[in-house]
């Protein structure tokens, strides 16, 4: 009897209490809800182009497929999922009780070839963010969006939120306009390590190129399947570019990965490092190494039949327990019922993956964490 | 470990016996082929050379570690590329290393990624004569490949059937960088030819179509271009696999060159994982991509994994399958695997045996 009761108090949604969600995504109900916070021009651009009839959601998530929203979690009226604050607190807050979670808008501002208009927009998505989910829930984070494809402008917006505690971390997404490392985003990188802002970089891609190497795909199935390839390859590139000897401060979250690719990744990439290092001097230490001190992984989805051995795996080959953070992806379909994480995860493993990792990841949180620092 | 056991283990090693699927034979000069070539070819290649999607009309887009990415010990006394003297292959590789059969995997211009698709066919043409003529013929332990030019189809359907007959030949050989992804139904007479001519599909690193190779953008190094590789090779096995080129040729046999081994497990469970979830988009999947992969892929081993502990690549071979690995060396090129000590991991001698000759005696041997 005592197993039974053990086990029943494992599947309550309670365990994640105290846990930090380092992927949730709220969603733009619509363009209209940008307009007080764009400018006079923007505004008259939006009505007399008609600009607000368009669904800017990406292509990397359709709306309506599986994978974008787990069937419980659907919103009534066929209103966009993760549009609702009040869903997400059913589904998610109130029910596992995180201490924070973290927002990351994934919304066509981002991806705009009009880099002026990106800009706009995802300016206009943060002050959003900041008035519609940050000041009605103080559980919520969020991630900064920036308009990656101009440095300037990314390094604007990012400082127009440095005051603001709430933002935790700027986002990127994996496949945008070059890849990660490449000299001309480092003044991005400069300001979020002095920030204490991590770049959480997201499945997801602005498709300037094809997903893959051999060209486009026919089916989803596949464009989404071939991201974790294309963190493999920022990674790779972030790695061989010095952009963590030139930032030793510096931390990436890998949102939404896959998670399992790591083990192959790790001996590929240190073998291949032993075989060309002249190439790249800068990169003085293994890439597992660097991984291990630079870099963290969302735990959903977890791409293994059994999630538990895989993270035990994980751990094993990356010689580290501290690489993994909690996620839910809400509302995206990864897991069902509450099995957030592995029901045999327990103890010091679980408190780790649930919330220490993040705090150690995210600086911005241990500060408000810290119960000296409230009272101040 | 005692010495006692070391010691024991000499006599199996000491005999090695390989069958070696990925050797890179060169040209000691350009002009070989031209006894194979038309005059308007000879022509061509002359005048206009190479003509592909990328900057440099004689140069990869990266450059290699070493000259002609080779082994620097691999350069003939009498002149000429690595991998081009049959001598020296012999000496160096094929007798000491216990060779008694080796795939030839010739590379040279890419005929699969020429725009100019006439001038493709008629290069692997050639070089499929070439292979018999100079190599084949003159030593009984080598087996050629048949090159096709895959963006002409119909060409390549005609090439397969035109060397089936010919048991010098061992399979048909693509560079996975192909103008789509590889699955896509454009490319499917190609499968149908194989299965019909009993000839495996191998895809070797390699090829260039103007896409970067990244879904980010294009790297600066090489240290990332070798990493690319190996996702591309994921996605031609995602492409394959979703296109539903398996479910329709069960009787295809595919084998990846050259792209690395970590990331099957993990790509096969990602695979079943989302197709669970997104299965609605490909009813022609009749079932869980890992047992496509499972039963009609095999993969060669160079450059082997080199996980932190010898337990963590028996974990790997054994996920994968130790029937599906077949042992490769990349001769003469610089990231060469030698037999002795690629496998960095305590094996029996029949595993050794396994993975170094029975797996490839089983695969090519049905031909």
């Amino acid at each position: 009897m005592v197993a039974d009761r053990q086990s029943a108090e494992i599947e309550r949604p309670g365990r994640y209490a105290g846990a930090i969600d380092c992927d949730l995504h709220p969603a733009l109900p619509g363009m209209s809800v940008l307009l007080p916070y764009l400018d006079d021009y923007w505004r008259e651009m939006i009505r007399v182009r008609a600009l607000d009839r368009l669904n800017l959601s990406l292509t990397s998530y359709p709306q309506n497929a599986p994978l974008s929203c787990r069937p419980d979690w659907k919103l009534e009226g066929g209103q966009k999922p993760g549009s609702s604050q009040q869903a997400m607190q059913a589904h998610v807050l109130d029910r596992y009780q995180p201490r924070f979670g973290i927002l990351n808008c994934l919304y066509g501002a981002q991806v705009m070839h009009s880099e002026d208009m990106a800009a706009a927009f995802c300016r206009a998505t943060n002050d959003w963010i900041r008035d519609e989910w940050l000041s009605r829930d103080p559980r919520l984070r969020a991630s900064i969006v920036i308009p990656a494809h101009n440095t300037e402008l990314a390094v604007a917006e990012i400082e127009r939120r440095a005051d603001d505690p709430r933002f935790v971390q700027v986002l990127m997404l994996v496949s945008g306009e070059v890849t990660l490392g490449r000299r001309q985003l480092w003044p991005i990188y400069r300001l979020a390590e002095r920030l204490g802002l991590p770049i959480g970089v997201h499945a997801g891609s602005a498709y300037r190129y094809a997903p893959t190497a051999t060209g486009w795909p026919s089916y989803y199935v596949e464009d989404y399947i071939s991201q974790s390839a294309a963190f493999e390859n920022q990674l790779q590139s972030m790695i061989s570019e010095g952009v963590f000897a030139k930032f030793p401060g510096l931390k990436v979250v890998a949102i939404e990965s896959g998670l399992t690719w790591l083990s192959g990744f790790i001996w590929r990439a240190d073998k291949t490092w032993k075989g060309v290092r002249v190439e790249v001097p800068w990169v003085t230490r293994a890439p597992s190494e660097i991984i291990r001190d630079h870099v963290r992984f969302t735990v959903q989805p977890i791409d293994a039949p059994d999630e538990m051995e895989a993270i035990l795996r994980l751990i094993d080959h990356l010689e580290s327990d501290e690489l993994f953070l909690f996620s839910t992806d809400y509302p995206h379909w990864q897991f069902d019922g509450d099995a957030v994480l592995p029901e045999k995860l327990s103890g010091a493993l679980l408190r780790k993956i649930t919330s220490e990792n993040a705090l150690a990841t995210y600086p911005r949180l241990a500060k408000a964490e810290r119960p000296m620092e409230i009272g101040a | 470990m005692s010495i006692v056991e070391l010691d024991r283990d000499r006599p199996a090693e000491a005999k090695l016996r390989v069958i070696d699927c990925d050797i890179h034979p060169s040209m000691t000069a350009w002009t070989e082929v031209h006894p194979y070539l038309a005059r308007q070819w000879i022509e061509h290649l002359t005048v206009y050379g190479s003509h592909l999607r990328h900057a440099f009309s004689e140069a990869l887009t990266h450059p290699r570690m070493s000259p002609d990415a080779a082994r620097v010990d691999a350069y003939p006394d009498e002149g000429g590329p690595p991998g081009s003297s049959l001598a020296l292959m012999r000496s160096q590789h094929l007798d000491p290393n216990g060779v008694e059969l080796g795939m030839l995997i010739p590379l040279r211009w890419n005929p699969g990624s020429q725009r100019n698709l006439d001038f493709g066919v008629a290069l692997t043409q050639a070089m499929n004569t070439w292979q018999i003529e100079r190599w084949v013929k003159n030593e009984p332990r080598l087996r050629a490949s048949v090159l096709i030019a895959q963006e002409d189809t119909a060409g390549s359907v005609a090439e397969i059937d035109a060397r089936a007959a010919d048991r010098n030949f061992t399979q048909i050989l693509v560079l996975p960088r192909t103008d789509e992804p590889f699955g896509r139904r454009r490319y499917w007479p190609i499968f149908e030819a194989a299965v019909r001519n009993n000839l495996p599909i191998a895809i070797h690193v390699g090829g260039t179509n103007g896409h970067p190779s990244t879904g980010g953008g294009w790297p600066s190094y090489y240290m990332e271009e070798h990493h690319a590789v190996a996702e591309t090779m994921q996605a031609v096995l995602t492409s394959l696999v979703f296109e539903g080129v398996f479910e329709r040729f069960p009787k295809l046999r595919v084998v990846i060159m050259e792209g690395g081994l970590g990331w099957i497990p993990s790509l096969s469970a990602r695979m079943d994982k989302h197709w669970a979830r997104l299965r609605s988009e490909v009813p022609h999947l009749k079932r869980p991509p890992s047992e496509y992969i499972r039963e009609q892929v095999w993969f060669t081993t160079q450059p082997m994994e080199e996980p932190a502990r010898a337990s963590q690549l028996i974990d790997l071979f054994d996920r994968i399958g130790w029937d599906r690995l077949l042992f490769s060396t990349d001769y003469p090129h610089w990231d060469f695997d030698d037999p002795r000590y690629a496998f960095k991991a305590p094996l029996s001698a029949a595993q050794r045996d396994q993975l170094l000759y029975r797996n490839a005696q089983a695969f090519y041997g049905t031909r």
